[in-house]
């Protein structure tokens, strides 16, 4: 379609109206984030009073100052972390695994397996089971709770599954000659080979990993453990209901709505520095698990 | 791996045990993820339980007391929760009715564009809103709208409109909603769409050139009716999904002021459960949701199954 040349006249203006258009979309999408990075840089009095549209006014620092004084904000953000860099590893742990085994087609029962990977995608027990089990299981107020808990997930499961499924046999021959066994033939073969699609999955844990913030606000209660989500939940919480406190912030220099835009921006740039690195992948990983023959 | 015939129980045996012997590994490697699928997934089922008994913590799930179905009685006779149910189906039929259009609209949009660059960029714009998280964006969307810093309400003013503050109306919670997620997913949900317009045969668009077709006749002749069944099977998912509304986003932009248009089913089950420690009631409301959301999709499913021979699974 791209090569096509335009022919007519009419053609033109479709496809300008189109442009322009698409364009509107496109900035419409990144306003609220230029609008977001603006507040943040911009004075407490001039956010306060509205006088904020599309750059900083009066600008200044002092909202970043406030928050990465904070030592909450940097506990938070290092659990963030950890949960991040420790739940997507133990996911891939589970995952590849997994879906190698479920890709044989000499596992006994792999019908059954299969279904038993997949009946989780249709019927879920909700949240109250859920949040009983992980107490009786002593997993709340935990790191290992968060990280291990949301491990496997049969949508990720499914799309490995059905990668290895597509390797050509011929692939695995000169290892299993070599007497290669399952683990080495994983190992050695199969990783390598499905290198995008476990970045991918990887991709899709570190995301949802990052942005968790419901079961993580169910399920810790101690400061010390929370997420950066939750810090920012609760700052945006208390600041705006409490109008006290959120008076008592108000400062000529900064106000809870410039301290709560910091905050935002500092917890969106790790995810547009990966961003990039995800774009390659995303498309492929959808199409790859979303629909299955 | 056929089982040998003939040779009765012992042959069969001997079988499973040379099998297991052979292919021992492929079992150690499946046992982590079958574990923690009983152990997480599987066990709160068993845990569902509780919506028929008289739950306590100290006796525990199996040790507490049936009572049968008391509080699905309650359940049914409470008005908040028939108003949860109300405004879940509501909230989401808005999804589906503005929301559904939107990606195939913007896919079609995005396959006329002639300037690759141009396409990248705005693609690459659009599709990030999805991998933001929803404190983040509810953040932002409480930013924008607060009565009196927030941008929305400068942009009234120049229309001399009086600041309203729209999160705690009842009449804009919806709209705002609904909104934020199109807002939010519409770009990354139109890469279904491109995916089915790239597999349209350019020698359709050849001949409709050779016919003389604009560009327009092409999108409505040739593109639009390729990729219906993409269109329908989408339909037929979201139409099964009905009663899930991402009530993460809801519990971070609702209010009691807005409950009564904002509060669904799952919103209700945790202020009920986890917040006030019903434990058995709310199960109960999530096994009355749990069921009804298995029951449309599977039959969603096996429609788009039959139609298309494409399913989710």
């Amino acid at each position: 379609m791209a090569n096509m040349n335009l022919y007519s006249r009419g053609d033109r203006i479709f496809v300008v109206t189109n442009m322009v258009l698409i364009g509107m979309f496109a900035i419409s999408t990144l306003y609220p984030f230029i609008y977001i990075t603006s507040l943040s840089f911009s004075s407490g009095f001039e956010a306060r009073a509205g006088n904020v549209i599309l750059t900083p006014v009066q600008v200044t620092v002092e909202a970043y100052k406030y928050v990465l004084s904070d030592p909450q904000f940097w506990i938070s953000y290092k659990n963030t972390f950890i949960y991040t860099i420790g739940g997507t590893l133990m996911s891939l742990a589970f995952i590849i695994p997994g879906a190698y085994a479920l890709s044989r087609p000499q596992l006994l029962g792999r019908r059954f397996w299969n279904l038993t990977v997949a009946f989780t995608m249709w019927f879920n027990a909700g949240l109250i089971p859920f949040f009983l089990n992980m107490r009786d299981l002593g997993l709340l107020d935990s790191y290992f709770g968060i990280i291990i808990g949301f491990a496997v997930n049969g949508f990720n499961i499914i799309l490995l599954r059905n990668f290895f499924e597509s390797v050509p046999q011929s692939f695995e021959e000169a290892a299993r000659m070599d007497g290669a066994n399952e683990f080495q033939v994983l190992w050695k073969v199969y990783i390598p080979l499905s290198k995008p699609a476990i970045a991918t999955i990887a991709l899709f844990c570190i995301v949802s990993r990052w942005n968790g913030f419901f079961w993580a606000m169910v399920l810790l209660q101690d400061d010390d453990k929370i997420p950066l989500q939750v810090f920012l939940r609760h700052t945006i919480a208390t600041l705006s209901d409490d109008q006290e406190f959120g008076a008592t912030l108000f400062d000529a220099t900064y106000s809870f709505e410039t301290v709560s835009a910091a905050i935002i921006v500092c917890s969106i740039i790790p995810v547009l520095i990966i961003y990039p690195f995800m774009q390659k992948y995303f498309e492929k990983g959808i199409l790859l698990g979303g629909v299955k023959e | 791996m056929s089982v040998p015939s003939g040779q009765g129980v012992t042959g069969h045996l001997q079988w499973l045990l040379r099998h297991f012997r052979r292919e021992w590994q492929l079992y150690v490697l499946l046992a982590p993820t079958i574990i923690w699928l009983l152990l997480f997934l599987y066990k709160p089922m068993y845990g569902l339980q509780v919506a028929f008994k008289d739950y306590s913590i100290f006796r525990g799930v199996a040790g507490s007391p049936w009572i049968g179905f008391e509080h699905f009685h309650t359940l049914f006779g409470s008005e908040q929760f028939l108003r949860a149910l109300k405004n879940t189906v509501i909230i989401s039929f808005y999804s589906l009715l503005i929301g559904f259009p939107v990606p195939i609209l913007l896919a079609l949009m995005f396959n006329e564009v002639l300037n690759q660059t141009f396409r990248k960029t705005a693609q690459t714009i659009v599709y990030l809103p999805h991998f933001i998280s929803s404190v983040i964006i509810a953040g932002i969307v409480i930013t924008a709208f607060s009565p009196s810093a927030g941008v929305i309400n400068t942009f009234l003013g120049w229309f001399g409109i009086d600041s309203i503050y729209f999160l705690t109306k009842p009449e804009w919670f919806r709209p705002i909603f609904v909104g934020t997620g199109i807002w939010q997913e519409a770009g990354f949900q139109s890469i279904v769409y491109l995916a089915a317009i790239a597999g349209v045969s350019p020698t359709l668009y050849e001949s409709a050139v050779v016919d003389g077709a604009s560009r327009w006749q092409m999108m409505w002749k040739v593109t639009i009716p390729c990729i219906l069944p993409t269109i329908i099977i989408m339909l037929i998912i979201r139409i099964g999904n009905i009663l899930e509304v991402s009530f993460e986003m809801i519990i971070l932009l609702y209010q009691p002021a807005t409950y009564e248009t904002g509060d669904v089913v799952n919103t209700f089950i945790y202020r009920q459960g986890i917040q006030a420690g019903q434990y058995d009631f709310a199960a109960a409301a999530g096994l009355f949701n749990a069921v009804i959301a298995f029951v449309l999709v599977v039959t969603a499913n096996s429609i788009s199954r039959r139609y298309s021979r494409t399913s989710l699974w």
